[in-house]
């Protein structure tokens, strides 16, 4: 790996921060909208204040969160403490910070996110390539691949929906909602916390496994067809290679180069990317507070988690912009601009 | 009397679709000496290709093969699955149509080669590998630096002589090259040509060569088998069939060479190919056909005969 291409990718990876950040900053400037006076006003409406005491609060609150400074001040120290992850305060929260509850909720759905979404790749990505490959036998295709392309257009809380119902609701073998048992309290160092999570969690991985998995199946066999269909796949067979070899270095090696650049992206969005499983699920994760942020003009909490987002996005690409060039040799480290 | 080395009798490889029955390839029956260099020719569309993934074996369903391929008497179509892969690259190569596109993307030369080795029982330590790859990139005349390369880094000329190196690693009978330079430019095509005949003569290989370049067949082959809409038209001494072709259709593709010296516009031969889905009963060159024989050619389709030793024609006007 050339070291330059190594600094391009990891200033292109500040950049595309750096940007969202600006943006995130400009924006609320040009709405034109003070969300502290529309929160005092709010405020004053519901607990009947005073007009000088929500002046006086509105006058402290402005000078805590920094708006009464200069603007390009206001700037550089907004931009500073992005770069240190530090958003600042919740407005609706106050004093609780946005990173704290970025921290709290994000955990509650990252893990079996991140799970559904590997068990989905992998296994997503085999069956495709077994149903795209010619020597498996059609009958199978024809069996599997109907209930495939149903499941992999109906959004995932159907599915919820439908496993919430039978699973947990008539059977009674899974927890209906939730993140963990209603007896326990959240302690990420204990490991019966851990077990009471991953039983909460198997219907939310199953509904996201089984619309996924369907996806990534439905495109890796579409992928293994034009795969086989190449010239080096004739000539891998006529230089009687055995079936595994062809099979597993010569199909599904050069098939799986798209899926994991789709997987890349996947990965990009992975903090708010279940939010409607989550939400059937009751998990209080990400997803709904991203929500809630927008329908209470929670601003700094809003632009907090948007900009993680973008940093997932962009860490997710720099990370296959390093990994790729070692999967596809055509891809070199040097030639590639940008 | 020495036995042919590969023997095609009757051979019929059909596509069954939706549209009906593709016979890509129907009664094929041709004999090929060892040593022999034999060209196959043919429209686009005539089922040259068909016809060698037949003899490898490779015809995937919907497709089906009939008929009897030997080699060295031995009946490849009754051979089982692991035999026949056994077969591939230690008996019979094929080089595939589509030069550029051969070699796996994503691995380097060496273990494309060592690949087929490996999976035809051939144990190699590191050294030994090495030698084997340096010896065989040398016989295709290639630096051994090439070993370590991808494909991307090659030019087209160079992927093809890795393809040639690896269809000859196992030392196999017969190679069946499908247009192997048909995607290279002139000067490149006659380099790599020239290597293979080369190769061919040291290492007493038959070889099918297929391509629609009756220049190239002139120079490289000494038998011809020329096919029309997936059987075959007329087979015979590539010197005799230049001389004095047979079949009309035969006829017309050599009349339509041109030659050194002559002016004038070549004519080519009018008419398309047939489609062969579903093809009609009778000669499928009858309506394109000069010399066409009234209410015999639209009805009855012509046996392949043995007109003079050597020399096979299926027309009605030969009978
Ligand atoms: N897998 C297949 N399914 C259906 N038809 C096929 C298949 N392979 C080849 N064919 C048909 O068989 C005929 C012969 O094709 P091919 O052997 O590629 O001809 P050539 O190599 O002489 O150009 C063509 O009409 C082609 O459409
Ligand atoms: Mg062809």
């Amino acid at each position: 790996m050339t070291l330059s291409y190594f600094v391009r990718r990891v200033f292109f990876l500040f950049l595309v921060v750096w940007t969202a950040a600006t943006i995130n900053f400009v924006l609320p400037h040009l709405a034109g909208r003070d969300p502290i006076k529309e929160q005092m006003l709010i405020q004053i409406a519901s607990q009947g204040r005073t007009q000088a005491d929500a002046e006086a609060m509105i006058r402290t609150y402005t000078r805590l969160f920094g708006l009464d400074r200069p603007l390009w001040e206001q700037y550089l120290t907004y931009i500073g403490n992005v770069m240190r992850l530090d958003f600042g305060y919740s407005i609706n929260n106050y004093p609780r910070t946005v990173m704290d509850i970025i921290i709290s909720r994000g955990r509650l759905t990252l893990p079996f996110v991140v799970v559904s979404i590997f068990i989905s790749f992998t296994f997503g990505i085999l069956l495709g390539a077994f149903l795209g490959w010619n020597r498996t036998p059609q009958w199978v295709s024809n069996l599997v691949v109907p209930p495939m392309l149903v499941l992999s257009s109906v959004p995932q809380f159907l599915v919820a929906l439908v496993l919430i119902y039978f699973v947990a609701f008539r059977m009674r073998l899974l927890p209906m909602n939730g993140a963990y048992p209603r007896t326990m309290v959240e302690d990420w160092g204990s490991l019966t916390f851990w077990m009471g999570y991953a039983k909460h969690a198997i219907l939310p991985i199953l509904s996201m496994v089984l619309v996924d998995a369907s996806g990534w199946a439905l495109g890796m066999r579409a992928m293994m067809v034009t795969v086989e269909g190449e010239d080096y796949a004739t000539f891998a067979e006529a230089k009687g290679l055995t079936t595994w070899r062809v099979f597993f270095r010569y199909l599904l090696r050069n098939a799986l180069l798209p899926p994991l650049t789709g997987l890349a992206i996947r990965l990009g969005f992975i903090i708010t990317g279940a939010s409607l499983v989550e939400s059937f699920f009751a998990y209080n994760g990400l997803g709904s507070t991203l929500g809630g942020a927008i329908g209470n003009f929670d601003y700094f909490l809003l632009y907090g988690i948007v900009t993680i987002m973008v940093m997932c996005i962009a860490l997710a690409t720099f990370v296959m912009d390093m990994i790729y060039p070692l999967l596809d040799p055509r891809i070199s480290y040097k030639a590639q601009r940008g | 009397m020495n036995q042919p080395l590969l023997e095609i009798k009757d051979l019929k490889t059909y596509f069954y679709v939706k549209a009906g029955t593709v016979k890509a390839v129907d009664g094929v029956t041709l004999n090929l000496d060892p040593g022999v260099k034999m060209g196959l020719v043919g429209e686009s569309g005539s089922g040259k290709t068909t016809m060698a993934l037949a003899v490898m074996r490779m015809i995937k369903p919907p497709g089906t093969i009939q008929g009897k391929i030997s080699l060295n008497g031995v009946d490849l179509v009754t051979l089982s699955n692991e035999e026949m892969r056994k077969a591939r690259l230690s008996q019979i190569s094929m080089i595939p149509q589509g030069a550029m596109n051969s070699l796996n993307p994503v691995a380097r030369i060496r273990n494309q080669i060592l690949d087929g080795l490996e999976d035809h029982g051939v144990k190699l330590s590191k050294s030994e590998a090495n030698d084997r790859l340096a010896q065989l990139l040398q016989i295709v005349e290639l630096p051994t630096k090439v070993a370590d390369m991808y494909p991307h880094e090659l030019s087209g000329g160079m992927k093809q002589r890795v393809t040639v190196a690896i269809a000859i690693s196992m030392g196999p009978k017969l190679i069946i090259a499908d247009e192997p330079t048909s995607a290279l430019d002139v000067v490149i095509q006659r380099q790599v040509m020239e290597t293979i005949t080369r190769l061919v003569r040291e290492l007493n290989l038959s070889m099918i060569l297929i391509g629609h370049d009756m220049g190239l067949m002139a120079q490289s082959v000494e038998r011809l088998a020329v096919m029309y809409a997936g059987k075959l038209a007329e087979t015979g001494g590539v010197k005799e069939m230049f001389a004095d072709p047979l079949h009309p259709y035969t006829q017309k593709m050599i009349s339509s060479l041109p030659v050194l010296g002559r002016r004038g516009v070549f004519e080519g031969i009018q008419g398309i190919p047939p489609s062969v889905i579903n093809p009609p009963p009778g000669c499928l060159f009858a309506a394109r056909c000069p010399k066409v024989i009234a209410g015999t050619c639209q009805e009855i389709s012509p046996a392949l005969r043995e007109v003079r030793p050597g020399r096979w024609v299926s027309c009605h006007l030969y009978n």
